[in-house]
């Protein structure tokens, strides 16, 4: 309910647009002109002469005879082998998601219904952990990974990216669940149930809103690590991101800068795709109280 | 709920953290203590027909030998804490006697690599921070009183820098500030200077790394402000229009004091957040003249080759340090949080 005294003057309308269309420029303009740089060549992209020639595409239509190209997606998808590093960032994504989501679920409705004291220090601990840097952790894993042979297959890289992500899923979670009103669950134990029994027919059939916004934060995570994929995956079991950092490190490629552009924007198109969907979940999870360390 | 019930219910979840992210804090802390063997030398006689030399080389085979029997090294205490790569006390200790000056000794310390690691962090922290709150308050106020139908896809545009993850957006600003890119092209022409470049100097890169991170990091501050400026409630400002404040005092006066508490968690979440920086670094190519923790950890494990366990699993618990500081005031709110709810 706005109040008419309250409406806006024409001056602070325009000033408000001015801003807001400048800021979106700042955020969005980039990702634009990767995407557009991504169909020309490196010597237009990265154009000594004129930084035009990156929008008019000279030297583009000097090599490849138009003024855009896909040899960039082309090559890099097959010779830069990133159809691989696509399914690899898949089979990673999908299985964090599922497997963190499982027991996220039942860890955070745990302490949720719990009354007793332990539940509270759980969740202290739950927070130290979430704000460990990623980067210790992995030093801490690597030798023992070494040692036991499991270093640089995928399996290794999904445990611990569910673990990692754990702390952030039973906060995610556990305030969902402090909302769901606990009579719920609990006529359902007098009729009769287990807990188990109350939480599979009565507590799922209404978590879904809950679990899909904890779900977009798991898939982020698992989507966009480079800490640990680069240090614990084989350079043949690489994900999207560190194959783009691989990419610009490798001698073998320097010539072939474009790949990594390439690249970038088959990497952030998708995520693009789905925020797009669950934007509002994903701005509720954020919002969710003391959440994000 | 019953223990027992709780123990099975919260088992997995638990045992996956305990494994994966205490035990590993344990382990590093067990490297530290630790440091790669020394190589055996051994003298071989070198005899060609013009006659014999000694000379020392490297014996492989008991160096392997030594590494298996020891795969982590030998103990060496708190020793790797102390050496020239961490807190350095020899080399802090000669200059602190040797320099004339204050500044002559900060200028030795700093280019400690530790030291100038932990300075780049804590620039980075403090001067990305501040920036982010304001702008994302800004932001937050701006989007707010745009037209409804718009504000979804304006809100879509906003957060793409914090969805997209820090090496890839780092290197798409990347691509545009090089010197060849259209940022780059555009501040040489503005300083009408063909050679400038942000690599050029080390301040640049410095300044370069940190509108990145403001860039990265004032989403975050936007979503939160604006889900709070939602819960801002409508009587004082009306009354406050009533008595015939203006919009700036109503903003001043209203909406920043509920605004606090908000602004306090975003500003812990920020500093905690930038300091274990590490992918822009990577992006921007600026390994050369900034250097985060993170960062050092990263470059002791990089190597496939040659690891450095020891000396990464040292760096790692100054970082726990680092971050235990930062996260105390985080702590300490919960900790009342839960005790007005009980």
């Amino acid at each position: 309910m706005e109040s008419k005294i309250n409406r806006y003057s024409k001056q602070l309308i325009l000033l408000n647009s001015f801003f807001i269309l400048a800021w979106l420029i700042i955020s969005v303009f980039p990702f634009i002109w990767t995407f557009w740089g991504s169909f020309k060549v490196k010597a237009d992209f990265f154009s000594r002469a004129d930084w035009m020639f990156a929008v008019t595409g000279v030297n583009t239509l000097i090599e490849t005879g138009d003024t855009s190209t896909v040899k960039a997606y082309v090559e890099s998808w097959t010779e830069g082998e990133f159809w691989k590093a696509t399914m690899n960032t898949i089979i990673i994504t999908v299985s964090v998601v599922t497997i963190s989501l499982f027991l996220g679920t039942l860890g955070a409705y745990a302490l949720s219904r719990s009354t007793y004291k332990y539940t509270f220090w759980i969740l202290i601990a739950a927070l130290i952990f979430r704000a460990m840097p990623h980067i210790t952790l992995v030093s801490g894993y690597l030798f023992p990974f070494f040692q036991l042979n499991v270093w640089g297959i995928l399996p290794t890289t999904i445990i611990v990216l569910v673990a990692i992500n754990q702390p952030f899923t039973l906060w995610l979670l556990y305030s969902f669940f402090k909302t769901v009103p606990k009579e719920l669950d609990e006529s359902a134990l007098i009729d009769g149930c287990s807990y188990f029994q109350a939480f599979r027919f009565v507590i799922m059939p209404v978590m879904w809103p809950g679990v899909v916004t904890a779900g977009l934060f798991s898939m982020m995570l698992a989507y966009n690590d480079f800490t640990v994929t680069s240090l614990l995956l084989n350079q043949q079991n690489y994900t999207m991101v560190p194959k783009i950092n691989a990419y610009l490190g490798t001698i073998e490629h320097s010539g072939n800068y474009m790949w990594a552009v390439s690249s970038v924007v088959s990497a952030t198109a998708p995520l693009f795709m789905i925020i797009m969907f669950f934007q509002r979940q994903l701005i509720s999870g954020l919002t969710a109280g003391a959440v994000k360390g | 709920m019953p223990h027992r019930t709780f123990f099975w219910f919260f088992f997995p979840s638990g045992l996956a953290m305990l494994l994966f992210i205490g035990l590993p804090i344990i382990s590093s802390f067990f490297q530290s203590l630790h440091i790669e063997p020394e190589q055996i030398l051994m003298e071989v006689e070198k005899c060609d027909p013009f006659g014999c030399k000694t000379e020392t080389k490297v014996d492989i085979e008991a160096t392997t030998k030594l590494q298996e029997e020891q795969p982590l090294g030998r103990f060496n205490g708190l020793g790797t804490y102390g050496d020239r790569n961490h807190l350095a006390f020899d080399e802090i200790k000669e200059a602190w006697t040797n320099s004339s000056s204050i500044a002559e000794f900060t200028d030795i310390l700093l280019n400690l690599p530790f030291y100038k690691a932990l300075l780049f962090t804590l620039t980075f922290c403090f001067a990305v921070t501040p920036p982010v709150v304001v702008l994302g308050f800004i932001v937050a106020l701006s989007v707010n009183t745009i037209t409804k139908s718009l504000k979804g896809p304006t809100i879509f545009g906003v957060i793409l820098p914090m969805i997209v993850t820090p090496l890839i957006g780092s290197l798409v600003l990347f691509w545009m500030i090089d010197a060849k890119g259209i940022l780059g092209s555009f501040i040489q022409f503005l300083f009408d200077d063909p050679n400038l470049s942000l690599k050029s100097s080390s301040q640049l890169t410095w300044i370069t790394l940190i509108i990145y991170g403001i860039w990265h990091n004032t989403p975050f501050a936007f979503v939160v402000f604006y889900a709070a400026l939602q819960t801002v409630p409508q009587d004082p400002i009306e009354a406050a229009i009533i008595d015939g404040a203006s919009r700036y005092e109503r903003v001043r006066h209203i909406v920043i004091p509920h605004l606090y508490p908000v602004a306090t968690f975003i500003i812990l979440i920020c500093l905690m957040d930038n300091f274990r920086v590490l992918e822009p670094i990577i992006g921007f190519a600026a390994e050369g003249v900034a250097q985060s923790l993170s960062w050092m950890i990263y470059n002791d494990l990089r190597s496939e080759n040659k690891m450095l366990f020891g000396s990464a699993g040292a760096t790692s618990m100054l970082t726990i340090i680092g971050v235990a500081i930062l996260l105390t005031p985080v702590l300490i709110r919960t900790w009342r949080e839960f005790r007005t709810e009980r």
